[in-house]
């Protein structure tokens, strides 16, 4: 076969599709989080482009994606899983027993970390819990090499049978760059799963020598020449000093050097293994250089493995221990370790405009009424698009996947211990988090006779990371049809006996709706009533021109009270301060209708509702 | 050709589909490109920026005080993101007045609702800024990425979109 190569312009999470599929992947299952979710999406969309077979999924969380791809690496096919890193707190308890059984087929899990962070409950360092877990981990510095080390992951996965850790990060995930594309080498790999007790059911008596192969693995790795930090070598003008870096470290300080002058011109050594370091590598620069700088993100991982007095870092003070390394940070940072100026300093940018739910989004509406409804009430949230209900004070917290059903029980028994009147809990939670971790939650709760309020915001699809579907819509990753599972039908077999289903934008029956089970909650035989608050996210198009449309417009009753702007903030109601007036900004209104409910002046009109 | 290139804008306005076609355009002249994004919570509606590095770079992102050209979606914007343009640095913005001083206003919004689809603003100020001559790609070159990744429904609009800017 012709090993036909283009240039294509890829993401970094695309290029890291495009090598999975290119190097004979045969199982990618993922859960959506940014930065991450585009992985599985391109795999689908090269495995369809070049006929390679494998199966794809959005599973239901990261746990479950990990341990499916391990038992298909089990049966000795080469196989990937993708998440976030939190995600991989998530899978962390099928991972971290992974490196002691190891695996066979090929093994990659890529954990996407988000130093700043941007979208995250976490700036955590994936390459920290890879030494943890006792994984190899690369940490590629552009979408071209992250694409490279899919190839050099899956070679050593299979070495050593152990699992891999590619951790790229936003920037790498989010880049694009040139990248050449080939055709998928054609690789047989029939599932031959062997059975050794020892190993993949290992009790305790097999783990200490697992244990111990495992340690020896990380010694001959740590060996390997091929993962020796590349050097990129300066004048040898300059001082006993030297820089060493990983990630988009690396990208940023390569570039920064050649501005710099003849003092940038000094040794720079990119690190792409940052665990286990190469050991030679650490015995010959403790030799060579009297100072030695170390740029990564976001912990001190290269750092500690270094573990010499001559380094300038994170424990020298030297770098910001949190935070992302931007190019202007790691400039800062450079002048000073070589002695130039300072930059001169810029004033700080003004901070940009925050984001907010979706005009239309029946989230909003949802919230509006349950503020509404319990000016007193707790309001546990979760993680997605309605975690911006924050915004308008209906989200009261959000912690991780899933938490706010726990939390909710957790403030319950915290006021209901003082036999006291308890305030009423409203738990939010989407679609998506509800399968992901909500479900365990549900069941203590119920189990365990909590009372509040959870209202499921179900929007039918998995709306902040890209519309990945959830398995209530009977739609796979691969646009294969799947069974439907109803979330309904597993509230209730959750043990719950007070479900209602409402589409939210009619906020009056919504309010009725959380009326009766606060008095539910409050009543002798009560324990949770669950309101399921059903309108399809109006960022699919389908979805938003199938619903009525009506002409907004605010009258002059307005009086400029501002409770439209603060209570219900859609980002079409603007305010007008010379005119001391609400209006509505044409360009961004949908026409839901739902903010004709909001004015207390009942300036707000809808009219003929378009077809 | 060396050239750095900022995109701001708020989350729905088309960034990223400008960044793309960008970056693309880099490709069929056979440059060097590389790009970096905003993506998640901040797409809904929030400030979002591109970053698109024409040439032999190493690094995604582009540096205060670096940047050639900036493209303002959102002329607000540019309190919070001027910042990256380097002195003598050239604006092109979609504002219903202003310009001067190194900036070039173009009402994209205006222009785009008037001709029935107002997500192509976009392209207007695209189409605008590349007829001033000073970025690394010309319009016969854009519209090539333009008939190329969009999707059959959308071309004539986009192209419609693009030759009115």
């Amino acid at each position: 076969m012709v090993n036909h190569s283009e240039q294509r312009i890829l993401m970094g999470n695309e290029a890291i599709g495009r090598g999975l599929v290119e190097e004979g992947c045969t199982l990618t299952a993922a859960y959506p989080g940014t930065p991450a979710s585009e992985i599985l999406s391109s795999v689908v969309a090269f495995a369809k482009e070049t006929g390679a077979a494998l199966h794809t999924e959005w599973s239901v969380n990261e746990k479950v994606a990990c341990e499916t791809a391990l038992a298909n690496s089990m049966a000795g096919r080469r196989s990937a899983v993708a998440m976030k890193q939190v995600g991989l707190n998530v899978a962390a308890d099928p991972f971290t027993r992974a490196t002691y059984l190891g695996v066979k087929g090929g093994f990659i899990l890529i954990a996407a970390d988000d130093p700043g962070p941007h979208s995250s409950q976490t700036e955590q360092d994936s390459r920290l819990f890879a030494h943890f877990a006792k994984a190899p981990v690369f940490d590629p510095s552009s979408p071209r090499e992250a694409r490279e080390m899919v190839a050099l992951a899956f070679a050593l996965s299979e070495k050593y049978e152990i699992p891999v850790i590619l951790r790229p990060t936003t920037r790498v995930c989010h880049a694009r760059q040139n990248v050449s594309c080939r055709t998928p080498a054609p690789r047989e790999q029939k599932a031959n799963f062997e059975k050794n007790p020892g190993r993949w059911v290992a009790t305790p008596q097999f783990l200490t020598e697992l244990h111990r192969l495992l340690n020896e693995k990380l010694d001959r790795i740590a060996k390997e020449a091929a993962f020796s930090p590349v050097l990129t070598p300066g004048d040898g003008a300059g001082p006993r000093i030297c820089i060493v870096a990983s990630g988009v470290a690396h990208a940023h300080a390569f570039e920064l050097l050649d501005t710099l002058g003849p003092e940038g011109r000094i040794d720079l050594y990119q690190v792409r293994l940052a665990y286990p370091l190469h050991q030679p590598f650490i015995e010959e620069i403790r030799k060579r250089y009297d100072k030695i700088l170390v740029l990564e993100e976001t912990d001190a991982v290269i750092e500690m493995q270094l573990g010499d007095s001559l380094v300038c870092g994170r424990g020298s003070g030297d770098v910001p221990r949190q935070g992302e390394l931007s190019p202007d940070i790691i400039e800062e940072i450079l002048r000073k370790f070589l002695d130039l100026p300072a930059a001169p300093v810029v004033s700080a940018a003004k901070k940009g405009i925050r984001p907010s739910l979706c005009a239309g989004c029946g989230h909003r509406a949802a919230f509006y009424a349950i503020r509404d409804t319990f000016p007193a009430g707790i309001f546990p949230s979760d993680i997605g698009c309605y975690t911006l209900g924050m915004n308008f004070g209906a989200v009261d917290t959000c912690h991780c996947m899933g938490a706010c059903i726990g939390q909710g029980a957790g403030f319950y028994h915290a006021y209901a211990a003082g036999g006291s009147d308890f305030p009423t809990i409203v738990v939010t939670i989407g679609d998506s988090t509800f399968f992901h971790a909500g479900i365990p939650g549900l069941i203590n709760a119920v189990f365990q006779g909590a009372r509040f309020i959870l209202v499921i915001l179900d929007n039918a699809t998995t709306a902040m990371t890209g519309h990945q579907p959830t398995p209530q819509l009977g739609v796979r990753a691969d646009g294969s049809e799947g069974r439907k599972i109803f979330i309904p039908d597993l509230v209730r077999a959750c043990g719950v006996r007070h479900l209602r289903e409402i589409d939210p934008y009619d906020i009056e029956a919504f309010t009725a709706a959380l009326k009766e089970a606060d008095a539910f909650i409050r009543s002798p035989e009560g324990d949770i009533a669950v309101l399921i608050a059903g309108h399809p996210c109006i960022v699919n198009r389908a979805a938003r021109e199938a619903q009525a449309v009506f002409a907004i417009s605010i009258t002059d009753d307005c009086v400029g009270c501002r409770a439209c702007i603060e209570d219900f903030e859609c980002p079409a109601i603007l305010f007008d301060e010379e005119q001391n007036r609400a209006r509505i900004d044409q360009n961004r209104c949908i026409g839901c209708g739902v903010c004709v409910h909001v004015c207390p002046a009942g300036a707000i009109r809808a009219e003929g509702e378009k077809p | 050709m060396k050239q750095q290139i900022v995109v701001s804008g708020i989350g729905g306005q088309g960034v990223l589909f400008v960044t793309r076609i960008l970056a693309e355009a880099a490709i069929e002249k056979g440059l060097e490109v590389l790009t970096s994004e905003t993506h998640g919570m901040a797409m809904r509606g929030g400030t979002v920026i591109s970053h698109i590095k024409v040439g032999p770079f190493t690094s995604p992102l582009i540096r205060t005080g670096q940047a050639d050209i900036g493209l303002f979606l959102h002329a607000g914007n540019q309190e919070v993101h001027r910042g990256f343009l380097k002195p003598g640095g050239l604006i092109y913005m979609n504002a219903e007045k202003g310009g001067g001083g190194g900036s070039e206003a173009i009402d994209a919004t205006r222009i785009a609702r008037e001709h029935g689809s107002l997500v192509i603003a976009n392209l207007v100020l695209l189409g605008f800024a590349v007829r001033q001559g000073r970025l690394f790609c010309d319009a016969a070159t854009c519209e090539a990425v333009l008939k190329r990744i969009s999707p059959v429904k959308q071309l004539e609009t986009n192209l419609t979109g693009f030759r009115l800017g």
